[in-house]
């Protein structure tokens, strides 16, 4: 009997904890599409200034370009990208500047074909990725190799502000 | 009964233990996501005031700690191929001889060392055998101090005005500073030096008896910052005066948009880098305040010889057009003592070979490179451990390229020993040119026969010592520095043929 109200009182003040860290570190803004809450992160913080001095600003947030388009898929990535981002936040531990991983290149370049897929219909490679029959991963020139401003302005001159 | 008790009692153990370490991870977690909230408030506080005396950097370092403590390292040694710092710098003379012979009669042939971190600039200008041995200028304080009060309080004192700690803390007062520089250029180093010394910093008082009133320091805070508001700015006349004949020449200098901007907008007043250049602009004008060519003896003020523009023919030709004042006849730096001809020394050019290259062009500031950003905690801020970016090719290089370390340290490594391949074929080449002149000079070559072989070894040796002196061995412009050097190694060779011609008329002169 004693143990189970330790029990009990200790699960309960877990749960409180839970729930209070998971609303101070605003942790439902993960689960939503808003810019501001991929900017938690303070790293973030350029990468947020930047995408809103583009030119896809008024059409892309964060998750348009950077989690598939599929259900499943944005999912899994948000999941993924979460966890390790989370991490290495957390322990401090992450190449800076960031850099992206091929993994996310390869959605990122997936995301620019999917809203783009008309236009540059005739670039795209022919061939299909070994088993998968998607194009779209399929390993071709990245579209920000040369359109590297798009989603974030002035990513070549880091300090290229100027004092007027 | 007693047996399931006890399984139940284990159970409860291992399920409190697990609560226990769930409730240790998420208080860690909130504790963790508490710091970094903190870390993102990036906070200012502003304990001391300083002032336009400041040219002790500790009292900053209290307002501003990252930047100071950063600043503090430029005392660490760290080397990199082809220079850096050491406790005693290797000597540049011993491990390339020729520069012995292209600074013979100078006393640069004394002793010539690696440049070691900011920290040392002042101590190891007092300690070289170049001021130890040889009467220097003041002029070199220039750079190597915290000068800008000393010149503003002997500008005052010019101006009659009783010079208290209070004035001096005042203002900048560019008038005064303009007419203190102007002062001390005709004296030697060690008046200057003392003169320093009696500058109050605001943070030495002054004892009874004491004549110390402040402290030398090298390049500090004040230098490229205003006490009130920590924008950059420039405070060294000679930058001041050299910008400003270079936005008046014709020179396109499409990397300075300021200066074209000026240019358009009618000139009426000259071009004042501190009103007119942009925050980019001026992460590379503080440097360029001392990291140039110079004249930096006592014939004449500082210079900066840009009123022609910043390439290093246009260099050349200003020195070629410039005459000493007072009669003092046509510019050089040093009469060659093998060959007695009047040349040129090339100081350290990197702002200018730096405005010829590609990341200039790019809009790519000296502070880029050399005071990358760099983040503590939440707060971003320019490292002012002034260093090689190859000690940092993270932060340095990858902010913009996004290419393997190992990637961008083989591309400079190109360009440095492609520079270092041309300058070594270019020291070949004027040290066999001075052998064929000493060699003409014996066989009795007449002043008049000499004097175009003459004009061609100024111009050999002056592009030579332009890259040899510069600091990134052709990397602020490879294309550049490799053009410069093989129009050193053409005008020695040209120079070396003139000269054998002379010797050959003279001896079938004597056959017949």
């Amino acid at each position: 009997m004693y143990f189970a109200v330790t029990f009990s009182a200790m699960l309960g003040i877990l749960a409180g904890l839970g729930v209070f860290t998971f609303g101070y570190g605003k942790g439902a803004s993960y689960l939503s599409n808003d810019p501001k809450g991929c900017a938690n992160c303070h790293v973030m913080q350029d990468h947020f200034d930047s995408w809103q001095q583009s030119s896809h600003h008024h059409v892309a947030v964060c998750n348009d370009c950077h989690l598939p388009h599929d259900f499943v898929g944005k999912w899994v990535t948000k999941a993924d990208n979460g966890f390790f981002h989370s991490l290495a936040f957390t322990l401090h531990d992450y190449h800076d500047p960031i850099q992206i991983k091929p993994r996310n290149r390869r959605v990122t370049q997936s995301s620019c074909i999917d809203c783009h897929e008309d236009f540059i219909h005739p670039l795209l490679p022919v061939e299909t990725e070994a088993g998968t029959g998607d194009a779209k991963a399929h390993d071709m020139l990245s579209c920000v190799h040369c359109h590297s401003d798009v989603g974030h302005a002035f990513r070549t001159i880091s300090s290229g502000s100027k004092r007027d | 009964m007693k047996s399931s008790n006890q399984g139940l009692v284990r159970w409860m153990f291992l399920l409190t233990f697990l609560v226990g370490a769930a409730s240790f991870g998420v208080i860690a977690l909130l504790v963790s996501i508490f710091e970094r909230k903190q870390e993102a408030r990036t906070p200012f506080v502003k304990i001391v005031e300083v002032n336009e005396v400041s040219t002790d950097p500790e009292p900053w370092g209290l307002n501003f700690p990252l930047q100071y403590e950063t600043y503090l390292k430029t005392v660490d040694t760290e080397r990199t191929e082809f220079g850096g710092s050491d406790a005693l710098p290797p000597s540049k003379l011993e491990k390339q001889p020729w520069l012995k012979r292209l600074y013979a009669g100078y006393a640069f042939s004394l002793d010539y060392r690696e440049a070691r971190g900011h920290a040392y600039m002042l101590s190891d200008q007092k300690a070289t055998k170049r001021v130890t041995e040889v009467q220097q200028a003041g002029a070199c304080l220039h750079c190597h101090a915290s000068i800008v009060p000393t010149y503003r309080r002997i500008g005052l004192e010019e101006q009659g005005v009783e010079v208290t700690e209070a004035k001096l803390a005042d203002s900048f007062n560019q008038e005064a500073v303009m007419a203190g520089f102007k002062a001390v250029s005709q004296q030697n180093f060690e008046d200057v030096y003392a003169e320093l010394l009696k500058t109050p910093d605001g943070v030495v008082e002054a004892t009874e008896g004491d004549p110390h009133l402040g402290g030398a320091h090298p390049v500090s805070c004040i230098d490229c910052h205003n006490p009130d508001t920590m924008q950059i700015r420039v405070t060294r006349p000679g930058f001041i005066e050299g910008i400003a004949k270079l936005a008046e020449s014709e020179d396109p200098v499409p990397h300075l948009p300021s200066i074209a901007k000026w240019r358009e907008s009618g000139k009426e007043r000259p071009y004042d880098p501190n009103l007119d250049a942009s925050r980019q602009e001026m992460r590379s004008f503080v440097c360029g305040q001392c990291h140039v060519e110079y004249y930096c003896a006592n014939k004449m003020t500082l210079t900066f010889p840009w009123s022609n523009g910043l390439k290093v023919e246009d260099l050349e030709k200003e020195w070629e057009e410039t005459e000493f004042p007072d009669g003092g006849g046509e510019f050089y730096d040093y009469v060659h003592k093998e060959t007695g001809t009047k040349v040129f020394k090339a100081q350290h050019p990197e702002f200018e070979l730096w405005s010829q290259g590609i990341h200039a062009r790019a809009g790519v500031s000296c502070s880029d490179c050399h005071m990358p950003y760099e983040k503590e905690g939440a707060t971003k801020f320019s490292t002012h451990w002034v260093r090689s970016p190859m000690l940092n090719i993270n932060r340095a290089c990858q902010t913009c390229h996004n290419v393997p370390e190992a990637e961008l340290k083989a591309r400079v490594d190109i360009i440095q020993n492609r520079t270092t391949a041309q300058m070594d074929r270019a020291a070949v080449a004027m040290t066999d040119m001075l052998d064929a002149i000493i060699e003409a000079q014996k066989n009795g070559a007449t002043e008049e026969q000499l004097k175009p072989i003459r004009e061609m070894q100024r111009k050999a040796m002056w592009r030579l010592d332009y890259i040899s002196s510069e600091n990134s061995k052709g990397f602020h412009a490879d294309q550049e520095a490799v053009r410069i050097l093989g129009e050193s190694i053409d005008y020695s060779r040209q120079a070396q043929a003139a000269a054998y011609k002379i010797g050959n008329t003279k001896e079938a002169a004597e056959k017949e």
